[in-house]
């Protein structure tokens, strides 16, 4: 496990909607978890000592797109500050390995995407090698597909099984407020859908979203000094795959593997996963590579097959565990982001209670 | 906890210019990063960790391109991340390497940043995608006519800056612009851009990758490499525009270095610093980040480049390797500052050494001059100003 020097706790979080359309800039997104955040612990924001965001330039269809950001944290006087063009669960291993220093108390982790005013397929497809897979469009859809039809040719998965996973999402989301798809579907209705992708059906794909997510992280004293319910980060870690879905087995995630290690998933309870599942074969996966059992609820915010702003969902996964567990709904819980096509990169991050 | 010492214990450059097209975006990084590791006495297995930065991905159409070069790095079953802070990227993405060493975490890391300027259309991107901009001279152009106009600096300071940063290149194997017969008259006689900027007195296009591979106190001592501690480091960034900025000396870029010297312990840069690597993209900028980072003062920037002071056997000599002027892979230069400073303080800098070098800092601003970071190496772990 990744030793580590600095016991750091959430002190505040905030997340917008997941937006099916966000008729604003992306900005006046974020702004309002910012301000949030801010008024929760009670600082003035200019005590915050260090910020990072996540964002991504393609999402907006404009480079620099990300300095339009600094707009809702505030640069004036100067601030500290920095950028990850990444989800913003990415900003928060930076600015969790900041503290670790122990130099400074607090950082600001911000993450937002808007993914409505473009086509997703179109953009994503350019995160792939630009020499010989970008050039024919290999889109994430296309290599989920891949990696859902490896699943069943494996024997470890069956169009039912993904079914299971979109009804259970959506079951789930009817309690989340920031959900944008929710409701009771029967799994033999879903299996009646054509395919979009096959084998994926509508729903076992994510939503256009468009949100953003924001949270204060603290050291230890400061935590305990700006509220009255840290929820502890014990560890977060992050790995990759190869980026060539043949060099890689599709049904098996060995970063996530390695990065539950490095975060000593099983040496406690694993109450809560909140999975970034933004296919619904990838819930397999990583339940399998996690080592999930039927003691862990997994996504029960109904997760980003629901609703699914790229670059604030992994950062939403770490919000929805971290309310999950001052709301009392368990002690102790992994939340996972994911980047790349086909589960390339993971993100763990291992949250526990004040109790 | 007090942070965990870090140092540079390898470097790792490509050739600039203006197309590799022997290469793919992968082979590019590559180059570096194994000329690094080789310098470091180290490989692939001995890293820990891997931070990568560049400019906006618009410059090359790779949308988070980590996810397609992390086979290239070596990283595979490892942490890999991307930092992006617009023009200072290349020193953000040190810094930000050298927080993953001082926390402890991690022992060592690889830290790479890049361009491939040939594989897009730099002043497209530069111009926010938007086409018929005015690309970074035409923005901070009239920034250096408001400058001459305060500081009082005679015209010829462009010119000679032009001139010292390109002599300087031709000791440096890896700059992009070699040109021997480059002269003040030359300059001035090349074509206007921007009025004050003259197309000599402008950045180059690159391609081109730096690779560092940092070490903790241990790997550092451990690994029979010369080393540059990163005793210090900062970043500043302020809003682009609003009303009464000061955009010729950015309060941000002078609370940077305020925070920077504060850390090192340094009272008097002018006399404590040995040599700088500042990013100075058009001419003008060292006498303007001079004054703006407390190494001058207010008005007697241009006064240092008139006396030769900066010139590479000058009292305070900037930019010995060439400088952004003489290679700009964008996303790559501030690293590049960072690690030609490294280089000195290591004593590895070849025919553009600073005889005795032991304090340098490298530089980089980025946005509408609105992003800064910075770092300052030493050749001693603690030393004693």
């Amino acid at each position: 496990m990744v030793s580590v020097a600095e016991d750091v706790a959430i002190v505040a979080f905030e997340q917008t909607p997941s937006h099916a359309h966000f008729n604003d800039s992306e900005p006046a997104m974020i702004m309002p978890c910012v301000n949030s955040v801010i008024e929760q612990v009670g600082m003035d924001r200019h005590d915050i000592d260090f910020t990072i965001a996540g964002s991504c330039d393609y999402l907006s269809g404009m480079p620099f797109a990300f300095v339009m950001n600094i707009d809702a944290v505030g640069a004036w006087p100067p601030v500290y500050e920095s950028h990850v063009e990444m989800d913003g669960a990415w900003a928060l291993f930076e600015g969790f390995v900041r503290l670790q220093s122990g130099d400074i108390d607090t950082v600001l982790v911000s993450g937002s995407g808007k993914c409505s005013p473009g086509s997703y397929r179109e953009g994503f497809s350019l995160q792939t090698d630009p020499y010989v897979h970008a050039p024919i469009g290999l889109d994430p859809r296309t290599q989920a597909g891949f990696q859902a039809q490896a699943l069943i040719a494996a024997g470890k998965a069956t169009e039912r099984d993904f079914a299971e996973v979109v009804a259970r999402s959506h079951a789930n989301a009817k309690d989340n407020p920031y959900a944008q798809l929710s409701g009771d579907l029967s799994v033999d209705e879903l299996l009646a859908e054509p395919y979009v992708q096959q084998p994926l059906r509508r729903l076992d794909c994510p939503p256009t979203s468009d949100g953003a997510a924001a949270m204060i992280i603290a050291r230890a004293d400061k935590a305990r000094e700006l509220c009255d319910n840290p929820v502890w980060i014990r560890a977060i870690d992050h790995r990759i795959d190869s980026h060539h879905p043949t060099l890689r087995d599709l049904t098996d995630s060995p970063s996530v593997r390695i990065a539950a290690d490095r975060v000593g998933l099983h040496d406690g309870p694993v109450d809560i996963a909140e999975l970034t599942v933004t296919y619904s074969p990838e819930e397999i996966i990583l339940r399998d590579a996690l080592g999930l059992n039927g003691e862990t609820s997994v996504n029960p915010s109904g997760g980003p097959l629901t609703g699914s702003p790229f670059m604030a969902v992994g950062l939403t996964r770490v919000i929805e565990l971290a309310r999950a567990i001052r709301n009392g709904d368990g002690g102790r819980g992994v939340a996972h982001a994911s980047s790349g096509p086909a589960l390339q990169q993971n993100l763990l991050c291992v949250l526990e209670g004040d109790g | 906890m007090a942070p965990r010492p870090c140092a540079v214990i390898g470097v790792g450059q490509t050739k600039y210019k203006r197309r590799r097209d022997d290469v793919t975006l992968d082979g590019l990084v590559r180059e570096a990063a194994l000329r690094a590791l080789e310098d470091a006495g180290a490989t692939f297995d001995d890293i820990d960790a891997i931070v990568i930065g560049k400019a906006p991905d618009a410059l090359e159409g790779v949308m988070m391109p980590l996810l397609s070069l992390c086979d290239a790095l070596g990283a595979i079953g490892k942490p890999i991340h991307r930092v992006h802070t617009a023009g200072s990227v290349g020193a953000s993405t040190a810094i930000s390497a050298v927080n993953l060493v001082e926390s402890g975490m991690y022992d060592t890391v690889l830290t790479i940043a890049y361009e491939k300027q040939s594989e897009g259309n730099a002043t497209w991107a530069l111009s926010g995608g938007k086409s018929g901009g005015q690309g970074a001279g035409g923005t901070f152009a009239p920034w250096i006519r408001n400058y001459i106009a305060r500081s009082q600096a005679p015209e010829h300071i462009g010119w000679m800056v032009a001139v010292k940063d390109r002599l300087n290149a031709l000791k440096n194997p890896y700059a992009h612009l070699h040109l021997p017969d480059i002269s003040v008259e030359k300059v001035r006689e090349s074509p206007m851009l921007w009025d004050p900027l003259h197309f000599l007195e402008s950045c180059p296009s690159s391609d081109g990758a730096a690779a560092v591979v940092l070490g903790n106190d241990d790997i550092a001592k451990k690994s029979g490499r010369p080393p540059a501690w990163v005793i210090s480091h900062a970043k500043r960034t302020e809003f682009g525009q609003f009303p009464g900025r000061d955009t010729v000396r950015p309060q941000a870029g002078v609370e940077c270095s305020e925070a920077l010297y504060r850390k090192a312990g340094i009272t008097n840069p002018r006399e404590q610093i040995d040599c700088a690597e500042l990013y100075v993209p058009f001419s003008w900028y060292e006498p303007m980040w001079l004054e703006g980072h407390l190494i001058a003062e207010e008005g007697e920037g241009w006064k240092m480049t008139d006396a030769g002071d900066t010139e590479l056997g000058g009292s305070f000599p900037v930019n010995m390797s060439g400088g952004v002027l003489s290679s700009n892979p964008i996303g790559a230069s501030g690293m590049i500052r960072c690690l030609e400073a490294a280089n000195q303080v290591r004593g590895t800098a070849g025919e553009y050494q600073v005889p005795g070098a032991k304090i340098s800092i490298g530089h980089a601003y980025g946005g509408a001059a609105q992003y800064y970071a910075m770092w300052m190496v030493s050749s001693e772990l603690n030393p004693v100003f």
